[in-house]
């Protein structure tokens, strides 16, 4: 598996850090336990093309927004994740 | 068909060719008092212990492939009780005492090795945290001993003692731990199942839930045909995600992908089944001679049963930067198994918010040696309705509570545990 970053170019993995599921977003301060145990704790799992954030700690240090199916492993798009330099790669 | 020195001494006499099938491969019903989702050895278990525990007799276990064809057949088949948190240290007990008594339970040759396991330590902090959590074990009735360096180096001369960064000052040692022949652990829980009624139906895969009209789980549909059932306990390991959600579930599970190796086969070499403390590689070596070795998971949601070269090469430097000599050995087969990632890295073995369904899932990579304490524990739980004393932490709304079980003290992301 190989992800194109969209600073760097084509990096092996070894190069990035995973945190997951793009999709979930931190509940409002006063949202209550239940949104906040969904948020923290339950999963979607998703098994097929799933949006998840990448971390190029061995690059350019940007966070990613990389869409991966996770049943083949392949990798149709990567942008850059909100506020991560986005404007510089036009996207 | 009952094993014994006669049965062997029999079958030699007319060239083994008079064997008999050990299980019964059978077609389902149109019914069961329980249904067991998963042909792993945790299914195979959960069905042999209500047949034999609980005398619920009615029993089917629905196999989407063959049995064993899952974790059972992908682990690196060790198993051990060296727990140190309450919830866990109690419960592998259990199931390691049963392990120490399944071939005589099961009348099958799981060969089952006690041949120790071993975690070495590599600092001063280390030590101590060793050594609490031996005394952890000691005080529930655990065998530990906590080795210095003299006696590490006398049971394994071979070890890179005087790494710069990594030197080995010392191990934990739970004699009793050891190994175990995954597939034999399978076959032998069919085999005892099977005997006692259970249908063990291959090639059958869940395609969802029939309920009634108040909500409650009444069977299941399957690739070959409508189930019913009183009760359905799900064991699918990786997939419990995918299940659960037919019944409109979501649980605190990624399944991520886990690697695992084997060399060509050595002469003897390794004692024991041995961890490195400072990097992501454990070993053993197999009857047949080959080093069986992993590390970590992979770090990233799966459900492809292969990993990537990264975590290879990272289980591969740790081997060599503890034994260097095995840098000469050639890696002959490697394969990925999906875990069920739970986000305390503790399984969840408890009723689920569905009526009728069941669940024991969230066994990251630790579900092997758990097997027969896991069959017993969720056989309890679908015959009685309420938690075995053993696994009465193992609750599904723990993560609500406030009240996980965090061995590795990693926090709710699961690719750390």
């Amino acid at each position: 598996m190989r992800i194109v970053c969209p600073f760097c170019g084509e990096r092996e993995l070894g190069e990035f850090t995973y945190l997951g599921d793009a999709k979930p977003r931190r509940p409002a301060a006063d949202a209550g336990e239940e949104a906040v145990y969904d948020y923290v704790y339950l999963r979607d799992n998703i098994a097929g093309p799933m949006s998840e954030h990448w971390y190029h700690g061995g690059g350019c240090r940007a966070w990613l927004k990389v869409t991966r199916n996770t049943l083949t492993h392949e990798i149709s798009a990567v942008v850059p994740a909100a506020g991560a330099g986005a404007a510089k790669v036009d996207a | 068909m009952k094993y014994s020195i006669f049965s062997l001494a029999r079958a030699a006499l007319s060239g083994h060719k008079n064997w008999q099938r050990t299980w019964r491969d059978a077609s389902p019903k149109d019914r069961y008092d329980v249904v067991i989702i998963g042909g792993g050895g945790h299914g195979l278990a959960t069905a042999w212990f209500l047949a034999s525990e609980f005398g619920i007799r009615n029993v089917a276990v629905l196999e989407k492939g063959w049995i064993g064809s899952g974790n059972a057949g992908r682990n690196t088949t060790i198993i051990r009780s060296n727990y140190g948190l309450p919830g866990n240290t109690g419960f592998y007990e259990l199931s390691m005492k049963l392990w120490e008594r399944m071939e005589q339970d099961l009348n099958y040759n799981s060969m089952v090795s006690q041949r120790g396991v071993i975690n070495l330590y590599h600092s001063d902090a280390q030590r101590d945290a060793y050594a609490r959590r031996g005394n952890t074990m000691r005080i529930n009735g655990i065998d530990a001993e906590l080795l210095d360096l003299a006696a590490v180096r006398k049971m394994m001369p071979f070890l890179n003692f005087d790494n710069a960064r990594f030197p080995v000052q010392g191990g934990l040692l739970q004699r009793r731990g050891g190994t175990a022949r995954h597939d034999a652990v399978v076959w032998g829980y069919a085999h005892a199942a099977s005997a006692l009624g259970v249908d063990i139906i291959q090639n059958c895969e869940v395609t969802g839930f029939t309920r009634d009209t108040n909500g409650k789980v009444t069977g299941v549909d399957t690739s070959r045909g409508r189930i019913g059932a009183g009760k359905v306990g799900m064991a699918v390991a990786g997939f419990s995600s995918r299940v659960a959600a037919m019944a409109g579930l979501r649980l605190p599970i990624e399944s991520h992908v886990l690697q695992a190796f084997v060399s060509e086969a050595i002469k003897p070499l390794l004692p024991n089944v041995m961890t490195f403390g400072a990097g992501h590689f454990y070993v053993s070596q197999s009857d047949k001679g080959g080093l069986v070795f992993g590390g970590d998971i992979d770090g990233y949601n799966s459900y492809a049963q292969r990993g990537n070269l990264p975590v290879m090469e990272d289980v591969c430097e740790g081997g060599m930067a503890l034994i260097p000599m095995i840098g000469r050995v050639r890696l002959l087969r490697q394969w990925g198994g999906i875990m069920d990632m739970s986000m305390d890295g503790t399984p969840i073995i408890d009723k689920s918010p569905v009526e009728g369904l069941y669940l024991n899932a969230g066994w990251c990579y630790g579900g092997f040696k758990a097997t027969p304490g896991s069959g017993l524990v969720f056989a309890h739980l679908i015959a009685r309705d309420e938690a075995h004393k053993e696994a009465a932490r193992f609750r599904l709304d723990r993560f609500q509570r406030g009240a996980m079980i965090d061995e590795k003290g990693q926090g709710a992301q699961p690719n750390l545990h």
